[in-house]
């Protein structure tokens, strides 16, 4: 099993006999109200999905990030983790100082100490993370968007973040726990944020050949409209994992997480989450977190060879096809028939038949994973 | 704009040509980021063989009924 990044498993929640202790004197402190995408990275760094971060960048790891994408001792990290404030609210804070951060319905969610407040140039971090700062790219606008201030410091959390998929949420202390219990020692990660059709089923099974077992650990969260409603996309994996994979070789778990789009430098920082839950190994795949074509292809794949001691291996993978001589998925390594016998999978065409109510061809998705959504009385995000 | 400190070693005169050898046709620009790519390399696979950090017995029990409530083991 892999390492921690940077050696060692994070832990920043409150013991038990000190929450409410904590909780009690949060009161009386200055506060910051989080939305849903900053308390995930609250809980994130809380159970050490960030490992090695204890909480949000000072201005030192955030310049090293931002130049280097290294932490500022020099360990690979691609994705700055910053809490953001308006100049009003900066204002009223003093490094040193204890705040408790909140949720929006005002509970207190973790006691942040402050050792950095500071300003930081927006362009500059839009094109040092997403290569571009056109408007048009999601990350680009997120950024735009953000308050001028950034609040750096260790949080200490109180309250674990309510989650609607208790089942499907193990943190890495669990899944190391899980994993060794299985006698798993190499472990191959898989990203998803969507339901599984024959191509991603190739991918997995292939990687699973070569290891113990695979983690498929969905990203959870923040949607576009007309993408699968997170429902849908976990019962479709428990329906293809139930029916086609050795129930002691693979594990589902959700991550709650923000896509930012991010392309090569978020295919790394899914990486090194993976590694965290105790993955040695990472499915990286065509255009891995990218959007429109702001990326080439196989970016996400080319940027891994700057990182020769990120602690954990990529596994890429071309684009894949159905090639109806062969009888099933293959990619250009395998297959040596033409166009004339190959066949797109297309998530777009699958979600349209979907709309239709109509089952994906076999070749195309498990006729039971095909049944799993269409049962679904809800299956996209309006 | 962020500046990383940098540090400069001595290594023997043959070893750098070596080094210099080595380096033809990677696409490495300087000796120093060959050389820096290296030792990230060796280090961090050093580190990977470093003893791994337990969790208490307590602690690990406490996740194992965890994850047999949720059906993750048996």
């Amino acid at each position: 099993m892999s390492k921690p990044h940077g050696g060692t498993l994070i832990n920043r929640m409150a013991p038990d006999g000190k929450k409410e202790r904590l909780r009690e004197e949060s009161e009386e402190m200055k506060s910051i109200t989080l939305n849903s995408e900053l308390r995930k990275d609250v809980h994130n760094i809380a159970h050490g999905v960030y490992s090695p971060l204890t909480g949000f960048f000072s201005s030192e790891d955030f310049d090293s990030v931002i130049e280097h994408s290294r932490l500022s001792d020099d360990l690979p990290w691609t994705l700055p983790i910053v809490l953001d404030v308006p100049e009003e609210k900066a204002e009223e804070l003093n490094e040193g100082e204890e705040i408790c951060l909140k949720t929006k319905e005002g509970d207190p969610l973790a006691i942040l100490d402050i050792d950095d407040i500071y300003t930081f140039d927006k362009d500059r971090m839009a094109e040092n993370i997403y290569g571009t700062t056109d408007i048009e790219h999601p990350g680009v606008e997120k950024t735009r968007n953000m308050d001028d201030y950034l609040v750096g410091g260790d949080i200490l959390q109180i309250k674990d973040k309510d989650t609607d998929f208790e089942k499907y949420h193990l943190v890495p202390k669990e899944t190391r726990v899980l994993f060794k219990e299985k006698g798993w020692r190499q472990v191959v990660g898989f990203q998803t944020r969507n339901v599984p059709h024959m191509g991603h089923e190739y991918v997995q099974r292939t990687a699973l050949t070569f290891v113990d077992g695979i983690f498929i650990n969905p990203i959870i969260g923040k949607k576009k409209k007309g993408d699968y409603r997170d429902e849908v996309i976990l019962d479709a994996y428990d329906t293809l994992m139930d029916e086609y994979f050795l129930k002691n070789r693979a594990v589902m778990s959700i991550l709650e997480a923000e896509m930012r789009y991010a392309g090569p430098k978020e295919a790394v920082f899914h990486a090194i989450m993976r590694k965290n839950f105790g993955c040695t190994h990472f499915i990286v795949g065509r255009d891995h977190a990218g959007v429109g074509d702001y990326y080439g292809p196989y970016e996400a794949q080319d940027i891994f060879d700057e990182f020769p001691d990120l602690g954990i291996t990529p596994v890429f993978f071309k684009s894949f096809t159905y090639c109806e001589k062969c009888g099933g998925a293959v990619d250009g390594h395998i297959c040596p028939h033409g166009d004339e016998y190959r066949e797109n999978f297309s998530g777009t065409k699958m979600r349209n038949m979907f709309k239709d109510g109509k089952k994906p061809p076999e070749r195309m998705m498990r006729p039971e994973v095909a049944e799993s959504v269409l049962k679904q009385d809800k299956k996209f995000v309006e | 704009m962020a500046e990383k400190n940098y540090t400069t070693v001595s290594i023997p005169k043959p070893l750098a040509k070596k080094v210099k050898k080595r380096m033809e046709g990677t696409g490495f620009n300087s000796m120093s980021s060959y050389v820096t790519y290296v030792l990230r390399q060796v280090i961090s696979s050093m580190e990977e063989e470093d003893e791994e950090e337990e969790f208490s017995e307590e602690d690990e029990e406490k996740v194992k009924e965890r994850l047999r409530a949720l059906g993750y083991l048996d």
